[in-house]
């Protein structure tokens, strides 16, 4: 998930066509010398992107909302208040911790006391701002299943359409350590792709890409459904799978913490790698080439 | 939502104070904008159709008499906290509590061919279930504990429930504020095999601050459907005009949905 992948969900498309080409698109204007806009973002991957980023949003927010109501986490088939937590986000008066494996953190201002509120997340990042559990749920489970749907539809896309193996799987030179060692170092340095090379998207992007869409939302929704007593009753094996349903709320919350830290990364690399090209990328699917760098 | 925009963008900031101030302001400004659409009750509306989704799809895909997880006694959670409401405290109760509850009946009525009070020694000498559950607590936390009662669909049974009744309802003896606590279930989870009235609880008979001395076990749904202090169980053909027509306290009073199968 540490990786800056530069590209907001590109398809990757590698046509070679340019607009340049394509008759009465609104590139003539690109002047002589510019590099060439390219139509990269094919229209479900730009739909399903902003779909899911309002999805994701709501669910982190509402769920650090529903975390709110026992911020305590817990391994194991039981954990409540008088078992020990591995995570505590709380307060002593006016001063809010973390507490994480052993160690505590001061946090006040920030979490277990802010904005003049002892809560574990404060109101600016919970929905709603004030705290009510009945109401975060509401909202957690009713856009679990935008959630749910949008990413089952865009996975069904990916494999039909050939984007996964085209453009989100490795190639068989991107697998090799020292590949993987270049492109981390061209990233620490912030030198992104450019040409032709950035038609595609660069090893750490689809690593991460590949991240979000096989380990964290599958993981998210399964850990999601295993809190479920329900469903629970219906498919024991859920629980057994995460190690029972604290360990599943837990490996839930890890995965919200996957999540906020995967969207901290991307936005940091579409700002770095020209935010309105990447955003023009993502919304109409045209992008422009950055310039081959002079070596 | 929008508003929260003029106080970012306010003209230029002399200094930093204002501009944190006027950020700050922003920040309340949004905060504000997005409680009123938390408020809206056409996005209450939108939202409750996630509820009614869940609650559809959770009954299409799950086995109705699945079983909720059964433990060893190995893996009981070694302190059961008690929570909510700990303890009714009405005359009525202190009075039925010092005589060990055997002044106590349990009310069956409702739609029944035949209403019912049964003692506690009735509900003793009754065939009874024990299963060993997990608790799942809508704020989050889990404990595992022992449980054992009479089946609720043995009682229903035996009061010759109608079949028009579409719901049972648990009234009982405890109430926050003034407003007295309720719950109600739909006959899938009534007949269900693990959902009993529970007597005694780790082997032992319910603790007060348990729901002493007959509790609500619904396996498959969330706390607060698990009614503690259950004095009448009415069978009902529909919720409305019960209490706030919600199916239960929480329900009525804070939103919470009536299914708690999540």
């Amino acid at each position: 998930m540490l990786d800056a992948c530069a590209r907001l969900g590109g398809s990757g498309n590698l046509a070679t066509h340019t607009a340049d080409s394509e008759a009465g698109r609104p590139t003539s204007r690109a002047e002589a010398g510019a590099s060439p806009l390219i139509y990269r973002t094919k229209l479900p991957v730009r739909i399903w992107h902003w779909i899911n980023a309002l999805s994701i949003f709501v669910m982190l927010m509402s769920g650090m909302m529903i975390f709110n109501a026992h911020p305590r986490l817990y391994w194991g088939e039981y954990g409540a208040n008088l078992d020990t937590p591995w995570l505590v986000i709380g307060n002593r008066g006016t001063s809010g911790f973390l507490y994480v494996l052993g160690i505590e953190i001061p946090t006040t201002g920030v979490l277990g006391y802010a904005q003049n509120t002892a809560n574990a997340f404060p109101p600016l990042v919970t929905i709603p701002s004030t705290y009510s559990l009945a109401d975060a749920r509401q909202w957690h489970f009713a856009f679990a299943w935008v959630l749910l749907i949008s990413a089952t539809l865009f996975m069904l896309y990916n494999i039909v359409s050939g984007h996964l193996r085209r453009d989100l799987a490795l190639k068989r030179e991107e697998r090799s350590l020292s590949h993987l060692w270049h492109d981390i170092k061209e990233h620490a340095r912030l030198r992104f792709p450019t040409g032709d090379a950035a038609r595609a998207y660069n090893p750490l992007q689809k690593i991460a890409y590949l991240g979000v869409l096989f380990v964290l939302i599958p993981v998210v929704i399964l850990t999601g459904c295993t809190m479920s007593p329900m469903l629970n009753a219906a498919f024991p094996w859920l629980a057994d799978v995460f190690g029972g349903r604290p360990s599943a709320r837990s490996i839930h919350f890890l995965c919200a913490t996957g999540f906020a830290l995967f969207i901290t990364v991307h936005l940091l690399a579409v700002v770095l790698a020209g935010p309105l090209n990447e955003l023009r990328s993502i919304i109409t699917g045209w992008y422009r080439l950055p310039k081959e760098r002079s070596k | 939502m929008s508003d929260d925009k003029s106080g970012i963008i306010m003209p230029a900031p002399s200094s930093l104070i204002t501009r944190r101030n006027a950020l700050m302001g922003g920040a309340g400004l949004l905060l504000a904008g997005c409680d009123q659409i938390n408020a809206s009750p056409t996005v209450k509306a939108a939202l409750s159709l996630g509820e009614k989704a869940t609650h559809g799809a959770q009954r299409l895909v799950t086995d109705r008499n699945a079983l909720a997880e059964e433990f060893s006694r190995a893996e009981m959670s070694p302190v059961f906290r008690q929570n909510g409401n700990q303890n009714p405290g009405t005359s009525a109760y202190n009075a039925l509590a010092a005589n060990k509850f055997a002044d106590w009946t349990l009310s069956v009525d409702g739609m029944v061919a035949h209403p019912l009070r049964i003692s506690l020694a009735q509900m003793m000498s009754a065939p009874r279930r024990t299963q060993i559950t997990r608790h799942d607590c809508v704020e989050g936390w889990s404990a595992i504990g022992e449980w054992s009662g009479v089946p609720l669909g043995l009682i229903l049974k035996r009061a010759g429930m109608s079949s028009n009744a579409k719901y049972v309802v648990f009234h009982c003896a405890d109430s926050t504020g003034g407003i007295p606590y309720y719950e109600s279930i739909d006959m899938i989870d009534a007949f269900h095999p693990q959902t009993i009235l529970a007597t005694h609880m780790n082997g032992e008979l319910l603790a007060v601050g348990h729901g002493a001395p007959l509790r609500l076990r619904v396996e498959r749904q969330l706390g607060y459907k698990q009614a503690k202090y259950v004095m009448r169980v009415e069978a009902v053909a529909s919720l409305d005009g019960i209490h706030g027509g919600g199916g239960g306290y929480w329900e009525d009073h804070r939103g919470y949905q009536w299914f708690a199968g999540i």
